[in-house]
C-alpha cells in the first residue's frame, strides 16, 4: 500500500528480498503506477511479474503476481482487503492504516499466506482481531 | 491518536508523517533505531509490552526502506511468550523481517512445534502462518507430519485446516523430497468434500501445487472439483459470507478451474458433460453490470472458465463461443477487460482451428495497437506476432512498421525485432522482405541489431534474383539526406557485391555509387568504415574497363588508413592497397560471396530465448509444451557440411585454397600481418566466419558445401532397434548419410499414434508437421510441410501409399515450397475394415544438389478409429456373455510383456482409446476395458477386453478381446498385444511366445478370473 506521494503504508513480501532489491522494486512499480490514468487499465508489466493495482481516494494498492494469476481475482480481492477494513475500522482511511499498521497485518495474515488466499469471509478475517479487542 | 494502546509507536509514526523530507525522516528514523538498539541492550527491564511496541517500531522502520540489523532475537523471542498478543507479534514480525535461512529461526523450531501440538486453536494458527510463510527445510523436516495430521484431523476446526493447508503447500514447495505426499491423492480427495469454503479455498491452492508436479496420482480429485463448481455455480450451500456481490466466491471458483487445467484432459464423459454444463453457463450467463465489482469478479470467473475451455479442447462450437466473446472484449470500453480480451486471445492461438476466426478481430486488434495505455499495446503487439501467418503477414508487418515511428521508446527495440522476425518467417516474396528490414532500419536505426541486417544480407547473397533488387533499393536509401549508420553499413555491403548488376542505371555507375558511399564515410564510427573499405575494393574490381582516375581516388583513401589506429581499419586498407595493385588478380580474389550455408536466423533464436526467459509455467503454456506446435521449428541445427554455428559476419577471411596461395605470393606485409596467412590449401572447407570467403576465390565454383548430387534415402525404419516390428517398413534401400533426420522417426511416429498433433519428420531443411482429427470411421489429417532455410525446396512429391483397407486422398502438394513457408496438405481418410496395417507417405524433395527421399508411416493406425465409451456392469455383463468363445472373443497369454503398474497399463489403454472401467472386475490385479471401433463394414462395434495380470510376474499377462466382429476381435488383440510388448520404441524383447494364438476361454483354472469364471 502506497499513498499518492509514493510512501510505503504497508509493505508484505511472499518471497524475499533483501532491503536494495525491495527498495529497487518498490521504487520502479510505484513510479510506473503513479504515472497512470483513471482510463488504464489495473494491470502493469514488470520484469517477469505483473501488477495488478487500484487506487482508493489517495491510497494505491499495489498486488505483484506471476503470470499465471487471475488478475481480475486478484483485483476484487484488493476490494475484499479494502472492504474487511471499512468493517472493522467504518470508513477507512490511510490514517487508520498508518497507525493501526499492526491490525492491517493482521487482517492481512488472516486473509493471505505465502501468496495464497486463505480466507475471504469478512467474519472469519475479523474473528481473531474482534477476540483481542476484547480481551484488551 | 491514542490507538492500540501504544502510545510510543502512534507517536513515532506521527512524528514521521511530520517530516517534511527524506533528511529528517532519516534523522529521526537514526534516533528511534539508538533508542530501540539501548533499551534491547538493557533487555532485563523490558515487559512484553515494551518488547511489543519496540518491535512493531522495527518493523515499521524496515517498511519504510531502512536497514534494520539488530533486534531479530527479541522479535524470535517474543514469539516463546505465554500471553497472545506478544506471542501474535513475535510470529508477525519474524515473518516479516526474516527469511528461511536466517539462524535466529531455528532457535524457534521447538516453540513452533510445541504451538502446533499444543492445544491452543489460536496459537496453532499463528504457528501454522509463520511457518507456511518462511518455513524453510528444518521446519518441513520436523514439522510436515504434524502439519498433515491437523490438516485431515477431524476434531481440527476449519480455522486450523486452511492454515494447516496453505502450511504443507509451502513446505510441500520448497522440499518436496522432505514432504512425504505418497498416498495423499486419497486424503485430497477426502479434503475436497469439505463443506467449509476456507478449508477448501486452501486446499484447493494445495490441490495446484500437487497436481502441477504429478497430475496421474490426483486423478481421483478431478470429479470432485467438478463437483465443487457445480455448487457454487448452482449457489447450493454457499453461505452469504462466501457471497461477494452475489457470485459465489469467485476466488474458489477460479482456483478450482485452474487445478482442473493440470489434468491433461477429462476420460470420464459424465465428468466432463457436467463440467461442460457449468462452463456453458458461465459463458453464456456472464452479464455485464454497472457494480465494477460485481462486473469484475463475475468476469474473473469468466475469464478462467476460456482457458478451461481451451484447455480441455472443446467443440468447435464452443470455441468459436469463446473466440466470439473475446472479440466482444477487445473492443469494449472498460481497459481492463480489453487488456485481458487481449492476452486471453494471444492463449487462444495455441488451440487449434480458431486461428481464421480470430483473424477476423484483426482490425481491431490494430486499433489497440495505438492505444493510449501501453498495458494494451503490448498485449495487442504480441497478439499480433503471434496470430501472424503467411496469409495476413504483409499487412501485420507493414502496420508495426507504421506503428514503429510513433511508438515508445520502451517498446521500439521490441517492436522492431518481432517486425524482423515476422517479415523473415513469413514473407510472401523475398523482395518485400528486403523492403521491410531496410525500411526498419530507416525508421528505427537504433533499435535494429546487428543481426537483423545481417540475415538481409544473409538472404540477398543467397538468392540471385534477388541481388539487383536490393542493391537498387540500397542505392535509393543513400540518395537520404540523413541515414542511420546501420544503413550506411547494409547499403554499402550490399552495392559492394551487386552494384555491377545496377551499372547501367542512371546513377549507378561504379564512380557515382563510390561518390555516394564516399560521401558517408566522414559521418560514421570505427565500426563501419571497415566495411567501406571492403566496398571500395569491390567496386575497383567490378570497374572494367579501370578508371584511372577513380582507382586513384581509391587507392589515396587506402593508403590514408594505412596508417589508421584501428587494426582492422588498417589491416583492411594495407591489404586491399596490395591486393589492389595485382590487376586481373583481384578478380579472383574479390569475387562475390558465396552462398551461406543454411543455419537458424540468430534472430528466431533471439526469440525462443527471449520466450524461454519470460517462461510462464501456467497451465496453458505446460500444455502447449506438451503439444508440439504445427509452426515451424528452427532448431539450432548443424548445417550439412558441418560448418559451426558463428553468430557473426565476418568480412575479411582467409583464402582457402592453393589457387589463392599462388596469387598471393608475394604479399610479403600481408602475411606477416596475419590474416592472409593460408589453411589448407586442399580444403575447399568454409571457415567458420560466416561471411565466408570474402577473398577466396574457390566460392565461385559454388557454394561452400554443397556437396556432389547424391540421392539421399532416409529409411522409415531407421532408430528402430527392432527389426521385426509389426508396424515397420522395411523396404529401403542403401543409406546415405549426407541428410541426417533430426530427432528418432520411429519414436516421433509412435508418439503420433497416441496424440494426434505433432512432428512426424524433421531434418534440416524440412519439418513436416501433422495433425488429425478422426470422426467415427473418417478422419482427416493435415500435413504442415515447412521449408526451415531461406531458399526455396524443390520437386517436392508426396505419394501417399494406402493399405487396403484404408481409402486415402491427398490434396495437391505444391512442387516448391517457398523460403521459410509452410504449407498445409489436407488428408483424407476412411476406415473400410478393421486391420493393423499402416499406410506409408512417400515423400521427396531437392535442396540445392541434394535430393532427399523418406517414406515415413502414417499415424493413421487402429486405434485412431476407436471411440473411449464406458459402460456399467449392467451392460458390460450381458454383452461378455453373449461373445462366448472363439472367433468373436479370443483369449491369449502373452509373455515378454514391457514390466509396467497397473495404473501404467490403465493409462496406456486411456492413451489408445480403450477406455478403462474401474470396478467392474472384483480382482485388483485385472483390468477391463471397452471401446467402440468404427468402419465402414462394421460400422459402430462394441468391444470389450480383459486383461488378468501376475502381481509376482509383470512380464506376462492373459488378455481376452470380444467383440462381434471376428476380424475385428483378431486385429484389435494383435494391436493390444503389440503396444503392450514394444511401447514406446523401446528396445523390445524377445518376440512373445504366444501360447495358444486363439485359445478358447473355456478352461479357466486361475482362482483370480473371476469374472470370466462366472460368465
Amino acid at each position: 500500500m502506497v499513498n499518492k506521494q509514493g510512501q510505503t503504508r504497508l509493505a508484505q513480501y511472499y518471497e524475499y528480498l533483501n532491503l536494495e532489491e525491495r527498495r529497487a522494486l518498490e521504487g520502479e512499480i510505484v513510479r510506473k503506477c503513479l504515472a497512470r490514468n483513471e482510463q488504464q487499465c489495473s494491470f502493469v508489466e514488470h520484469r517477469t511479474y505483473k501488477i495488478v493495482y487500484r487506487r482508493y481516494a489517495s491510497l494505491f494498492f499495489l498486488v505483484g503476481v506471476d503470470n499465471g494469476e487471475n488478475e481480475l481475482a486478484i483485483l476484487e480481492f484488493i476490494h475484499l482487503l479494502v472492504e474487511t477494513m471499512d468493517r472493522h475500522f467504518g470508513n477507512v482511511c490511510e490514517l487508520d492504516i498508518m497507525f493501526h499498521l499492526e491490525k492491517a497485518h493482521f487482517m492481512l495474515e488472516e486473509m493471505v499466506m505465502n501468496g495464497c488466499i486463505v480466507e475471504t469471509s469478512k467474519a472469519n478475517i475479523l474473528a481473531p482481531i474482534q477476540l483481542m479487542d476484547k480481551a484488551s | 491518536m491514542a490507538l492500540s494502546g501504544m502510545r510510543g509507536l502512534s507517536v513515532f509514526i506521527s512524528d514521521i508523517r511530520n517530516c517534511q523530507n527524506k533528511e529528517q525522516e532519516r534523522l529521526r528514523v537514526d534516533k528511534e533505531l539508538g533508542n530501540v538498539r539501548t533499551r534491547f541492550k538493557n533487555e532485563k527491564g523490558l515487559t512484553p509490552y515494551e518488547k511489543k511496541k519496540y518491535v512493531w517500531k522495527m518493523l515499521y522502520i524496515y517498511m519504510l526502506g531502512y536497514d534494520v540489523d539488530f533486534g531479530h532475537m527479541e522479535a524470535v523471542s517474543l514469539i516463546s511468550a505465554p500471553k497472545y498478543p506478544e506471542k501474535q507479534v513475535g510470529y508477525i514480525v519474524t515473518s516479516c523481517l526474516l527469511n528461511e535461512n536466517h539462524d535466529f529461526l531455528r532457535l524457534a523450531i521447538n516453540t513452533v512445534r510445541n504451538d502446533i501440538i499444543g492445544r491452543n486453536e489460536t496459537f496453532q494458527c499463528l504457528a501454522l502462518t509463520m511457518v507456511g510463510n518462511i518455513g524453510g527445510r528444518e521446519f518441513a523436516e520436523s514439522l510436515a507430519p504434524d502439519v498433515q495430521k491437523l490438516l485431515i484431523s477431524s476434531s481440527c476446526r476449519p480455522l486450523v485446516r486452511k492454515k494447516a493447508a496453505l502450511c504443507l503447500l509451502r513446505l510441500y514447495r520448497k522440499n518436496p523430497d522432505v514432504v512425504n505426499v505418497d498416498g495423499w491423492s486419497d486424503r485430497m480427495a477426502q479434503l475436497l468434500d469439505e463443506r467449509d469454503l476456507g478449508v477448501l479455498t486452501s486446499s484447493m491452492s494445495l490441490l495446484v501445487a500437487l497436481v502441477s508436479n504429478n497430475h496421474d496420482a490426483y486423478w481421483s480429485c478431478l470429479p470432485k472439483c467438478v463437483k465443487i463448481l457445480e455448487r457454487l455455480a448452482r449457489n447450493q450451500d454457499v453461505p452469504q459470507e462466501y457471497t461477494y456481490y452475489g457470485i459465489p466466491t469467485p476466488w474458489l471458483q477460479v482456483k478450482t478451474m485452474r487445478a482442473l487445467q493440470y489434468f491433461p484432459t477429462i476420460e470420464d464423459p459424465n465428468t466432463r458433460r457436467s463440467l461442460f454444463e457449468v462452463l456453458q453457463r458461465i459463458l453464456m450467463g456472464t452479464d455485464v453490470v454497472k457494480n465494477v465489482n460485481k462486473n469484475n469478479a463475475s468476469h474473473a470467473v469468466l475469464f478462467e472458465a476460456l482457458a478451461l475451455v481451451m484447455h480441455l479442447d472443446a467443440e468447435k462450437e464452443m470455441m468459436s463461443q469463446c473466440v466470439a466473446l473475446l472479440g466482444k472484449f477487445i473492443a469494449v470500453r472498460e481497459p481492463n477487460i480489453r487488456y485481458l480480451g487481449l492476452e486471453n486471445m494471444t492463449r487462444m492461438l495455441m488451440v487449434s482451428d480458431v486461428q481464421d476466426i480470430i483473424k477476423r478481430h484483426q482490425a481491431q486488434i490494430i486499433t489497440s495497437l495505438k492505444d493510449p495505455d501501453i498495458s494494451i499495446r503490448r498485449r495487442a503487439l504480441d497478439l499480433l506476432y503471434g496470430m501472424c501467418d503467411i496469409s495476413n503477414a504483409k499487412d501485420i508487418v507493414e502496420e508495426l512498421l507504421q506503428y514503429l515511428s510513433s511508438a515508445d521508446f520502451a517498446m521500439r527495440e521490441e517492436l522492431s525485432l518481432k517486425a524482423a522476425i515476422l517479415a523473415e518467417k513469413f514473407a510472401p516474396d523475398l523482395s518485400w522482405y528486403v523492403d521491410v528490414i531496410l525500411q526498419l532500419i530507416d525508421k528505427a536505426g537504433d533499435f535494429v541489431s546487428d543481426d537483423i541486417w545481417f540475415r538481409v544480407v544473409q538472404f540477398v547473397t543467397n538468392n540471385e534474383d534477388l541481388q539487383p533488387y536490393a542493391a537498387a533499393k540500397a542505392r535509393e536509401y543513400l540518395d537520404k539526406p540523413a541515414i542511420h549508420e546501420t544503413m550506411v553499413k547494409v547499403s554499402a555491403y550490399l552495392l559492394g557485391e551487386y552494384s555491377h548488376l545496377l551499372a547501367r542505371r542512371p546513377g549507378c555507375s561504379p564512380k557515382e555509387i563510390f561518390g555516394i558511399i564516399h560521401e558517408k564515410l566522414p559521418t560514421v564510427s570505427t565500426s563501419t568504415v571497415p566495411i567501406l573499405l571492403s566496398t571500395y575494393a569491390k567496386i575497383l574490381m567490378h570497374t572494367q574497363p579501370s578508371d584511372p582516375e577513380l582507382q586513384n581516388q581509391i587507392w589515396a583513401i587506402f593508403s590514408k588508413y594505412e596508417s589508421c589506429i584501428d587494426v582492422e581499419i588498417q589491416q583492411r586498407a594495407v591489404e586491399y592497397f596490395a591486393l589492389s595493385r595485382k590487376g586481373a588478380a583481384l578478380m579472383d580474389i574479390l569475387a562475390e560471396m558465396p552462398k551461406f550455408p543454411e543455419r537458424q536466423s540468430s534472430l528466431l533464436k533471439k526469440a525462443e530465448d527471449a520466450e524461454v526467459d519470460t517462461a510462464e509455467q501456467s497451465a496453458i503454456k505446460l500444455r502447449a509444451q506438451q503439444q508440439t506446435s504445427n509452426a515451424l521449428v528452427v532448431t539450432d541445427q548443424r548445417p550439412a557440411n558441418g560448418t559451426p554455428y558463428v553468430g557473426q559476419l565476418g568480412l575479411v577471411m582467409v583464402p582457402s585454397s592453393a589457387n589463392a596461395d599462388h596469387n598471393l605470393e608475394n604479399q610479403g606485409p600481408a602475411q606477416e600481418n596475419g590474416t592472409l596467412s593460408q589453411v589448407d590449401p586442399q580444403s575447399p572447407s568454409p571457415s567458420a566466419d560466416l561471411l565466408g570467403d570474402l577473398l577466396g576465390p574457390l566460392a565461385i565454383e559454388g557454394p561452400p558445401g554443397a556437396a556432389a548430387p547424391t540421392e539421399h534415402v532416409i529409411p522409415a525404419s531407421e532408430g528402430d532397434p527392432n527389426p521385426a516390428d509389426a508396424l515397420a517398413l522395411a523396404p529401403v534401400d542403401e543409406q546415405t548419410n549426407s541428410v541426417q533426420p533430426i530427432g528418432n522417426i520411429a519414436e516421433r511416429f509412435h508418439a503420433l499414434c497416441l496424440k494426434d498433433s505433432g512432428v512426424l519428420y524433421e531434418d534440416p531443411y524440412i519439418q513436416i508437421g501433422i495433425k488429425a482429427e478422426w470422426r467415427a470411421h473418417h478422419g482427416r489429417l493435415v500435413l504442415f510441410l515447412g521449408n526451415k532455410n531461406t531458399s526455396s525446396l524443390a520437386s517436392v512429391q508426396a505419394l501417399i501409399l494406402p493399405p487396403s483397407h484404408l481409402k486415402m486422398e491427398l490434396s495437391l502438394v505444391p512442387e516448391t515450397i517457398p523460403p521459410r513457408a509452410q504449407v498445409q496438405c489436407p488428408l483424407e481418410v476412411m476406415n473400410l475394415r478393421p486391420s493393423r496395417d499402416v499406410a506409408v507417405l512417400d515423400f521427396s524433395y531437392k535442396f540445392g544438389t541434394s535430393s532427399v527421399n523418406v517414406k515415413l508411416r502414417l499415424p493413421a493406425v487402429l486405434n485412431k478409429f476407436l471411440h473411449p465409451i464406458s459402460v456399467t456392469a449392467e451392460e458390460f455383463f450381458p454383452q461378455w456373455r453373449s461373445l462366448s468363445g472363439p472367433p468373436l472373443k479370443l483369449q491369449e497369454v502373452v509373455r515378454g510383456v514391457r514390466p509396467m503398474l497397473l495404473l501404467e497399463m490403465a493409462n496406456l489403454f486411456n492413451s489408445l482409446r480403450l477406455m478403462v472401467c474401474p470396478g467392474l472386475d472384483p480382482n485388483a490385479n485385472n483390468l477391463v476395458a471397452s471401446t467402440t471401433f468404427y468402419s465402414e463394414s462394421t460400422r459402430a462395434m462394441l468391444c470389450l477386453m480383459r486383461i488378468e495380470t501376475d502381481p509376482a510376474d509383470r512380464t506376462q499377462l492373459r488378455m481376452t478381446v470380444s467383440s462381434g466382429d471376428p476380424t475385428l476381435t483378431f486385429e484389435l488383440k494383435e494391436f493390444i498385444k503389440e503396444q503392450l510388448v514394444s511401447i514406446p520404441t523401446a528396445t523390445r524383447p524377445p518376440a512373445p511366445e504366444v501360447a495358444q494364438p486363439t485359445s478358447a476361454v473355456t478352461s479357466l483354472t486361475d482362482p483370480g478370473a473371476m469374472l470370466a469364471g462366472l460368465l
